[in-house]
């Protein structure tokens, strides 16, 4: 599915929650929607699952305003999300399903097939209750990709999972992605931005500040900062065009962070150290997505 | 199939399947047969002792009429041994029964001075024996004075004796306002059961709204449900699941109580079964009488009203509640609002109770065409007959307000939700009601 808003404003009685928002996730990729607390992500999120209407602006979905049947093609799993505590598992997560468009044979087959692949089957007569969160948040996340959606929106999925379960709800992310289907993927851990998202918008004060491809955001947001590894100790440098951020040993080496002026090439740089210095190794230092973030919103 | 119906089912079965419910369902019903039933049969136990009556009677006509029973033993003194006899009060003798004047002209000639209080089953005991005799006597006056039927009064007397006693009293009481009389009471306890039944399940059903509305929104299962069922069709399934759990327990309690009545009734009114004391408590207790009355006032139309003013007052007030419980985070914020609304209910339930008394009176007639007020007041005029235009309008006023009202309880609910952290005030949730 390809989404896309345009000028999304929502106003809420003493704030602006969105002011002109437009967004594109093109179909089949992970789009990062990040952002401070209190940026206005939830906000958005719900206009585009159909929870609240825009003030002005529309949603489009596949090129066309989204209409209410959308939302059955949607799943979404949001940040405060909770379960009826005094039902079973199996009933809580069929009820769900059918809430969701599925019949009930259609709701029962797609859930034996997702309880094994989560190995929860035999939760299935347990009370929601003496689950632990860890459980109730892979109960949450069946119950959003039980219908099978081409849209799926996931606000924090890692919150309340142990490293093991993490990264199985990120290759399930993955397999996802593979099968076609379009994420939204709001989170703040940047390292799973990274390592999911294609796209990402960073949504700050109700406005998008950043908007594009991961590689691309991090790449324009670079110091022009070298990392170099040394064997020498003895490091000696003085040059117009290339200042010394730091130097750290490392182990039996040092290590050096050279800034160089924009307009001058990088060989340059390189072939200068090179020639003087026995280097082990060598990169740019591109700022983490992390760093990215910091960085915009500080601004 | 469509979500409202999910929502319904779901908000239904998983509480009629409660332990709890099965079991207040079940048990309510034995309880209130148990708390009509039992006192009556405990009163029917004697306490063993004798208690000897003193009987004094100066006209000597009535004296010899009142039988000794294993309980009371009746006792005839004269004028000069009462002073002595007085004394023994609480000791020996129990109560000094006196009758000072030919019943016939002065009913009042009779009294019991005793030092405890008279228990009811003397008192009816003797009040059955001194009519019995003062009817004989009038019956006598009326066939000596010669312009009465000597037939008709013949046929009146074996009637009596032959014990159908209880249609004695509608042939001959019939025209003089006691039947009506009668059925009057039995209307007066049917608006006041139903009242009192309104009252109840618009208040438990009510917060069983606003728990449920709390529960979701503090448990974030909400969110979850908001990304596939439309705020306002939560709302509507549930406020419609919960009052199907009401309206299923009003039939299973109606109907197990009708049930457990109408047998033990039966058996109860079986001559032979019943001890003899118990069926001189009964006689007392016109049982044909009341069954012709319970039996002529038209039952079909008022549980129709009863479920339309249920259904309505339930679901403006739920609305209400279910608004209230949108906008704030846990059970201690509620109170605040809930006062206000409780007042209401608890007001409407006196105006009710008030009622009663004088069901054609301003305060009746207001109180049930007021939408707050008329589906509890109203219940207690229904059974005394009212025009059709009142019920119609009530109804119409009714319905209408609920429309309204759950429209913009609606559209808070469905912002308040989704809303967390300051609780807010009225008019925070009247901007609400604009939000897209």
């Amino acid at each position: 599915m390809y989404l896309q808003t345009t000028n999304v404003t929502k106003q809420y009685a003493n704030h602006l929650a969105l002011n002109k928002v437009s967004i594109e996730v093109p179909k089949g990729t992970v789009f990062g929607l990040l952002g401070p607390n209190g940026a206005g992500k939830t906000t958005l999120i719900r206009i585009i699952t159909r929870i609240t209407a825009p003030d002005s602006g529309e949603v489009f979905i596949d090129g066309r305003p989204s209409k209410s049947d959308d939302v059955f093609n949607i799943g979404y799993l949001p940040e405060e999300r909770g379960l009826y505590k005094k039902m079973k598992v199996g009933e809580q997560a069929m009820y769900l399903a059918q809430l969701r468009g599925l019949s009930k044979a259609e709701a029962q087959r797609e859930l034996m097939i997702w309880f094994r692949r989560f190995d929860i089957a035999s939760w299935y007569n347990r009370k929601v209750e003496e689950l632990s969160k860890g459980m109730q948040q892979k109960v949450q996340f069946i119950s959003t990709v039980i219908h099978n959606p081409d849209l799926l929106i996931f606000d924090e999925p890692f919150s309340g999972f142990d490293p093991v379960n993490a990264e199985m709800i990120k290759n399930e992310m993955l397999r996802l992605k593979a099968e076609g289907k379009t994420i939204i993927l709001s989170t703040h851990n940047m390292e799973s931005v990274e390592a999911l998202c294609d796209n990402i918008a960073l949504i700050h004060r109700s406005q998008v500040v950043l908007q594009g491809k991961v590689f691309d955001i991090r790449r324009e947001h670079r110091t022009n900062i070298f990392r170099f590894r040394l064997r020498n100790n003895d490091f000696l440098f003085e040059h117009p065009s290339f200042t010394l951020v730091s130097k750290e040993p490392y182990h039996e080496f040092t290590d050096i962070r050279i800034r160089k002026q924009p307009e001058v090439a990088t060989n340059e740089l390189a072939k200068l150290i090179f020639d003087n210095f026995d280097v082990v190794a060598y990169d740019e230092e591109i700022p983490t997505m992390n760093d990215v973030f910091i960085e915009t919103v500080k601004q | 199939m469509n979500t409202l119906s999910l929502v319904i089912q779901r908000e239904y079965f998983t509480r009629v399947r409660k332990r709890s419910f099965i079991i207040m369902t079940l048990l309510m019903p034995l309880l209130m047969v148990a708390l009509s039933f039992v006192p009556l049969w405990l009163s029917t136990l004697n306490d063993g002792a004798v208690k000897n009556i003193a009987v004094i009677d100066n006209t000597g006509m009535y004296a010899p009429l009142l039988k000794s029973t294993d309980q009371y033993q009746f006792q005839i003194i004269n004028d000069a041994q009462q002073n002595e006899y007085q004394s023994k009060i609480g000791k020996d003798i129990f109560a000094i029964l006196q009758i000072t004047d030919d019943l016939n002209r002065n009913s009042n000639a009779v009294t019991i001075l005793s030092e405890k209080q008279t228990s009811q089953e003397l008192r009816t005991m003797v009040e059955n024996a001194l009519s019995e005799k003062v009817m004989e006597q009038r019956l006598d006056d009326l066939s000596q004075q010669g312009n009465v039927n000597a037939a008709a009064i013949s046929e009146v007397r074996s009637i009596i004796e032959s014990g159908t006693k209880i249609s004695v009293k509608t042939m001959k009481w019939g025209d003089d306002g006691k039947v009506s009389e009668s059925s009057a009471e039995i209307a007066t306890i049917i608006g006041m059961v139903f009242t009192i039944l309104i009252y109840m399940f618009i208040l438990m059903y009510g917060n069983m709204v606003m728990q449920a509305v709390l529960e979701e929104k503090k448990s974030r299962v909400v969110e979850v449900m908001v990304s596939s069922v439309k705020p306002v069709n939560l709302l509507i399934g549930k406020i419609a699941g919960i009052g199907l759990v009401g309206i299923t327990q009003l039939v299973i309690w109606g109907v197990l109580t009708g049930v457990l009545f109408t047998a033990l009734s039966v058996f109860i009114a079986l001559p032979q079964q019943a001890p003899a004391v118990m069926s001189a408590e009964m006689s007392n207790f016109d049982m044909g009488g009341v069954m012709n009355a319970v039996l002529s006032v038209n039952w079909f139309e008022i549980i129709v009203y009863f479920l339309l003013f249920f259904v309505g007052g339930y679901i403006l007030y739920a609305s209400i509640f279910a608004m209230f419980a949108s906008a704030v985070d846990s059970e201690e914020d509620t109170s605040q609002f809930m006062m206000p609304v409780t007042i209401i209910i608890m007001f409407a339930f006196f105006a009710g109770f008030y009622s009663v008394s004088n069901p054609d009176g301003p305060l009746a007639f207001w109180g049930s065409l007021i939408p707050f007020t008329s589906p509890i007041v109203m219940m207690v005029r229904l059974p005394f007959g009212i025009p059709l235009w009142e019920k119609l309008l009530s109804l119409v006023l009714l319905y209408g307000t609920f429309i309204l009202i759950s429209f913009f309880a609606a559209k808070i609910y469905r912002v308040g939700i989704l809303m967390y952290g300051k609780k807010p005030s009225i008019k925070e949730m009247m901007k609400w009601i604009k939000y897209k």
